[in-house]
């Protein structure tokens, strides 16, 4: 079966009608994993005993949407009993004893965790590339990166080694490596899924999100992922709605706003072409589009920067040696072994922020620069907040390049975090926000960025699905897996 | 933009130690990260207040009873080194620091 041309309902219906079981689905998902993986690099870890979890969901019987469907989950998501590394060799060998909210509550709804997927080192980056497990690699050009943090889950889903997958996103980790590799994902509204279990990066920013090649996967699986938990209490009392059952593709009277400071300067023409292409198909729709202003957009990378980089610096410093994970050896006394412990186990992208964050903390920066860029947050958030008093979306590309190539910017941090620019907004504003691919530009996927108003997670929905069945992407072959089968 | 001597500094405050040959490196990639992140100056923030959290920050309450989570050994699961039940570490006081 070729699970590329599978969604999650047509999967659902095999399964009812007994023309496939769970098990089934779990060892192809194993068999096509394992044969992948030396030319895609997306797992970290396969469950080992999926295809038993996979049996007992047999013998119970099939029940919700999500009942014997293999998901893969981001390594940075904790589950009891299959090892979470980050993708950092400071928890090479971590065995955690419980499980993350999300995970809970997917394995309620009878989802089969295939495996855990690679990321950028604690997610922090861009390109897959800072994992210590090596890089993950594009579905569509095995030499170019899947973009990150999410990458393994993004290529996982392309290559159709599972339908969905969850991902992160703290500045964009979900939405980019979604544009690179032609699939949808979503990072839904801060506080809308539950981030407890979830290893910390930046805790104003992260969120998780789903990851698939159909919009209406994703809907599917945010809902069960969704809701309040008393293990976080950040996450929202808000009910959550039956995103998929409610996919509306009208989009007669819909108000896009596309703030001209998304067409950032040196922006490839061929992702303008596309994304351009997309806003007339939403105009043919009925949707009305205005070109808006956000001035303060010019300073989003550094407010990130600055406070995704602090907030790592503190919630990093649990990592010593001590209580788990790796431990330096000879070391004399404690404080070396903390000092050895970080120094060997931290890769250099992740001690970079760690330092940028505690440059910006410490006595004689911290106004400069930590509060500084909490006020310039908010004047951006505001600004944002103004566009969406008006209209219903915020539309632009998700990424000002294609795919770029594996090693072309690991030695450039500033590159790399320019990288980010338009898709950090929406988690400086904790707004819900998608990549829909849009088209190619010099044979790589585009994504076409959609931001939604807090909690209207449904619009952002709404408008992807409507973009997907106008251009169904979704029947593209990866061109590096042209010629498989 | 940002000295040998404050990257060591703040190396320190990090628990964190590089090699000569990195905190060179470090010191110019940090110096220009730093540089771009200096920019935020030319935005007036006068009587702006700042935004540390997202999300609603109400407290939150509970009834007041005790939650069964993990025993003491699956959380000792992990500890590196033992010694009966208990996480065993280096030297914490060190000699000289006796004197």
């Amino acid at each position: 079966m070729d699970i590329k041309k599978e969604t999650i309902a047509s999967l659902h219906e095999k399964l009812v009608n007994k023309d496939v079981t769970a098990q089934d689905l779990a060892s192809q998902a194993i068999d096509k994993i394992n044969a992948d993986e030396k030319k895609i690099n997306s797992f970290i870890t396969v469950n080992d005993k999926a295809t038993e979890d996979a049996k007992k969901i047999d013998e119970d019987g099939i029940k919700g949407p999500l009942s014997g469907i293999p998901i893969a989950i981001k390594d940075n998501i904790v589950t009891n009993g299959i090892k979470t590394t980050a993708a950092s060799k400071i928890l090479y060998n971590f065995m955690p004893v419980y499980s993350a909210t999300v995970l809970e509550k997917l394995e309620a709804a009878g989802a089969i965790d295939i495996g855990k997927t690679n990321l950028d080192e604690f997610a922090m980056g861009s390109s897959t590339e800072t994992s210590y497990f090596g890089t993950t690699h594009n579905a569509w050009d095995f030499d170019r990166v899947p973009g990150g943090s999410s990458g393994g889950s993004a290529a996982a889903v392309a290559t159709g080694e599972v339908v969905a997958a969850l991902g992160t996103d703290t500045g964009g980790s979900i939405r980019q490596p979604s544009a690179f590799n032609g699939i949808f994902g979503i990072k839904p509204t801060y506080g809308r899924v539950s981030r407890w279990g979830v290893i910390a990066f930046a805790s104003s920013l992260d969120q998780v999100g789903v990851m698939s090649k159909r919009v209406e996967d994703s809907a599917t699986v945010l809902s069960v992922i969704a809701g309040h938990d008393d293990h976080d209490s950040t996450s929202s009392e808000k009910e959550v709605p039956d995103y998929r059952a409610n996919l509306n593709k009208d989009m007669h009277g819909v108000k896009i706003a596309v703030p001209k400071e998304f067409y950032h300067e040196g922006t490839h023409p061929e992702v303008l072409d596309a994304v351009n292409k997309a806003l007339d198909q939403y105009r043919a729709m009925g949707a009305t589009v205005d070109e808006v202003s956000l001035p303060t957009l010019k300073h989003a990378v550094e407010v990130y920067y600055i406070l995704a980089s602090s907030e790592a610096s503190s919630n990093l410093q649990r990592y010593d040696g001590v209580r788990y994970g790796f431990r330096a050896k000879d070391v004399k006394n404690i404080k070396e072994l903390f000092v050895n412990s970080r120094s060997e186990g931290f890769g250099d992208e992740v001690k970079r922020r760690i330092m940028l964050g505690t440059f910006a903390l410490s006595a004689g920066a911290y106004d400069a620069y930590f509060k500084k860029a909490a006020q310039v947050r908010t004047i951006f958030i505001n600004e944002m907040s103004n566009v969406l008093k008006d209209y219903d979306l915020i539309m632009g590309p998700a990424t000002t390049t294609p795919a770029f190539k594996i090693g072309e910017k690991v030695d450039d941090p500033l590159a790399m975090y320019m990288n980010d620019i338009l898709t950090i907004p929406a988690n400086l504003a904790g707004l819900p926000a998608a990549s829909v691919p849009a088209g190619l530009a010099d044979g790589m996927p585009v994504g076409l960025q959609i931001i939604g108003k807090p909690f209207a997670e449904q619009d952002v929905f709404n408008a992807a699905y409507a973009l997907q069945e106008e251009n169904k992407f979704y029947e593209q072959i990866p061109t590096a897996l042209k010629g498989e089968d | 933009m940002i000295s040998k001597d404050e990257i060591l500094h703040v190396a320190t405050l990090a628990n964190l130690k590089f090699q000569d040959d990195e905190v060179d490196s470090f010191v110019s990639q940090l110096g220009k990260i730093v540089g771009m992140e200096s920019q935020l100056s030319s935005v007036d923030t006068t009587g702006i207040e700042p935004t540390y959290n997202m999300g609603d920050t109400n407290s939150v309450f509970r009834e007041d009873k005790g939650i069964r989570t993990q025993t003491r050994e699956q959380l000792l699961e992990n500890v590196p080194e033992t010694d009966n039940n208990l996480i065993k570490v280096p030297t914490i006081v060190d000699k000289e620091d006796d004197e």
